[in-house]
């Protein structure tokens, strides 16, 4: 085992190639196919984001990435290494907040930080000053000699991205960040990571809140089942599959929906009927919902807002995303 | 140079150790001073009364021996199943791991070497006192503690890999009852094979237990000869290789799926 190189100086060739590249990239499991065969690349300093709902194969490809689950098929670079060769430098560069907290319970919040620093083989001295830094940045300061078993949900998430960047990853790969959150605490953490996007660490995360990913991503994928069904910034993704702006209409009974039907298709562009609303598409809400009203249809409630990725899943795939 | 993937593992385990390190000295100082003075003293006075010796010495220098390599099996017992547990499922320790430079065949050998690392300490706590207590008869008796680190690590190393197949831990106190405890009881630990009906002596070659007592015994006393000493080692050794090739196996199945 060498020690692990110090991340490149970003030389021309260096910088033009992606931090992450999937090509017709496949997980299996026995029979299941988990990931799909999907291609997709992260640049360097990007956020990128992989929405989709649960079971749309997004932590499968996570971990692939990660080197930590072997890929079934298909062709996988990370920092311009393979997976397969390269593993162990890779993930000397890479920082990980997984799904699940995996921080030692009977630890201190402090101490934590530092054995992990140690996995990298970090030289100790340094590595207590760099916990310090991190459990400031984190905002775990004064929680720092309480065991991990006393902490809430949000700071144990915050710990663990605190021992995440131990070893100055240039790929911050966060998995569902948010998920069981309160959302004070999903504030914070945002804001932690709107933080280390303008330090200039590449982010990798998956969701399936559509407002985390129109807030913190770049560019993103939109996965379903395992296959990539979209792909771009969250404006060019809503400007491409969905309208301007969304009339969400509510009804008192069923009854009273279903009579809405037919002067809900005369209106916008489209509409979705859903369980307990319908959605219209259209390019100028306020004038479609003044003509549905005049037209008598009488829902219990009139909302229009502007259209959101949530728009754009539903629209690429008939479903929602929180189901 | 690099520290080896497998010694931060390690690291990882003794940090882990140094917060419950007074737990766990109390279990090492006062469990052997207990079991001499209970059974080495105690039983051991009507033995002596009664036969004057077994196997040529007084009997608290013929268990204490015996006590110890019994207890390094215990310790990798409890070590190699619920603390693997913990790591592959209840708190996923192992899986934080594996997200860094570190392999699951680290974690796997960081695992059961520290397990050797604790067995080696205990045993060398409990020479001590049981040299203070007159129970070791040779200086030979200092290569009792190796020895009984072996015999840990042959029993760490299946266990460690067969707990990682597992998914819940709904076998193991099943391994502690028909496993561990009769080798505990049937290994010469107690008293000599000799003692046992005449077709199940030759199954204690089987005991792993009973070749790290052999060892045991036989530095403390100074009256190993060599090549049942080769022996005894060879057999430990090849537990552990076995084991290693299987929890080598076993983890990567488990941590990178």
């Amino acid at each position: 085992m060498t020690r692990h190189p110090e991340p490149p100086i970003a030389s021309d060739n260096v910088s033009s190639a992606p931090l992450i590249e999937g090509r017709r990239l496949t997980k299996r499991f026995g029979e299941f196919v988990a990931v799909d065969g999907i291609d997709f690349r992260v640049e360097r300093g990007q956020a990128f984001g992989f929405l989709g709902p649960n079971g749309a194969g997004k932590t499968s490809t996570m971990r692939m990435i990660g080197c930590v689950s072997p890929i079934s098929d298909g062709e996988l670079r990370v920092l311009d290494m393979d997976p397969k060769v390269d593993g162990t430098r890779i993930r000397g560069r890479l920082g990980v907040v997984p799904q699940e907290d995996t921080l030692d319970l009977e630890l201190t919040v402090r101490d934590n930080v530092l054995i992990y620093g140690r996995y990298f083989d970090l030289p100790r001295s340094d590595l207590r000053e760099r916990a310090d830094e991190l459990l400031d940045f984190v905002q775990l300061s004064d929680r720092r000699d309480d065991r991990v078993d006393l902490l809430s949900g949000g700071m144990r998430r915050r710990l663990s991205i605190a021992r995440a960047l131990i070893n100055r990853p240039e790929l911050l790969l966060l998995d569902e960040p948010t998920t069981g959150l309160d959302p004070q605490a999903r504030h914070l953490v945002w804001g932690r990571l709107y933080q280390l996007k303008r330090q200039g660490v590449t982010l990798v995360l998956t969701t399936h809140y559509m407002d985390e990913a129109e807030q913190l991503c770049d560019r993103l994928v939109i996965m379903d089942d395992g296959r990539i069904a979209a792909e771009g910034s969250p404006r060019q993704l809503i400007d491409r599959h969905s309208t301007r702006e969304v009339v969400e209409l509510r009804f008192r009974t069923d009854e009273d929906r279903d009579r809405a039907l037919p002067q809900v298709a005369s209106v916008g562009e489209r509409f979705e009927a859903l369980a307990d609303r319908i959605l219209v598409y259209s390019s100028d809400g306020e004038a479609d919902a003044d003509r549905l009203t005049n037209d008598g249809v009488l829902p219990d409630s009139v909302l229009v807002r502007r259209s959101s990725l949530e728009d754009v899943f539903l629209t690429l795939t008939g479903r929602t995303l929180e189901e | 140079m690099a520290t080896p993937l497998t010694v931060r593992v390690v690291e990882h385990q003794a940090a882990i150790f140094r917060r419950f390190w007074r737990g766990s000295a109390t279990f090492y100082v006062l469990n052997p001073v207990m079991f001499l003075a209970a059974i080495g003293f105690g039983l051991g006075g009507l033995v002596d009364e009664s036969s004057g010796h077994v196997g040529g010495v007084p009997y608290d220098a013929f268990v204490a021996p015996g006590l110890m390599a019994a207890g390094a099996m215990l310790g990798a017992g409890a070590e190699s199943m619920w603390p693997v547990m913990a790591g592959t499922k209840w708190v996923r320790t192992f899986h934080a791991m594996v997200a860094t430079p570190v392999r699951p065949v680290d974690v796997y050998g960081g695992v059961v070497v520290w397990t050797a690392v604790r067995a080696f300490v205990g045993a060398s706590i409990f020479l001590v006192v049981a040299a203070i207590l007159g129970a070791v008869l040779s200086p030979w008796g200092v290569f009792a503690v190796p020895a009984a680190a072996l015999c840990a690590a042959a029993f760490a190393a299946p266990l460690t890999a067969f707990s990682a197949t597992q998914e819940t831990d709904a076998r193991f106190p099943l391994i502690m009852r028909i496993g561990i405890l009769p080798l505990f009881l049937f290994s010469g630990t107690f008293f000599p094979i000799s003692q046992l009906p005449d077709v199940l002596q030759p199954l204690c070659v089987l005991s792993p237990l009973w070749h790290g007592v052999e060892l045991c015994r036989g530095a403390t006393t100074g009256s190993i000869d060599f090549w049942p000493a080769v022996v005894h080692i060879a057999v430990l050794a090849a537990c552990v290789v076995a084991g290693w090739r299987w929890g080598m196996r076993s983890f990567t199945r488990k941590l990178s799926q």
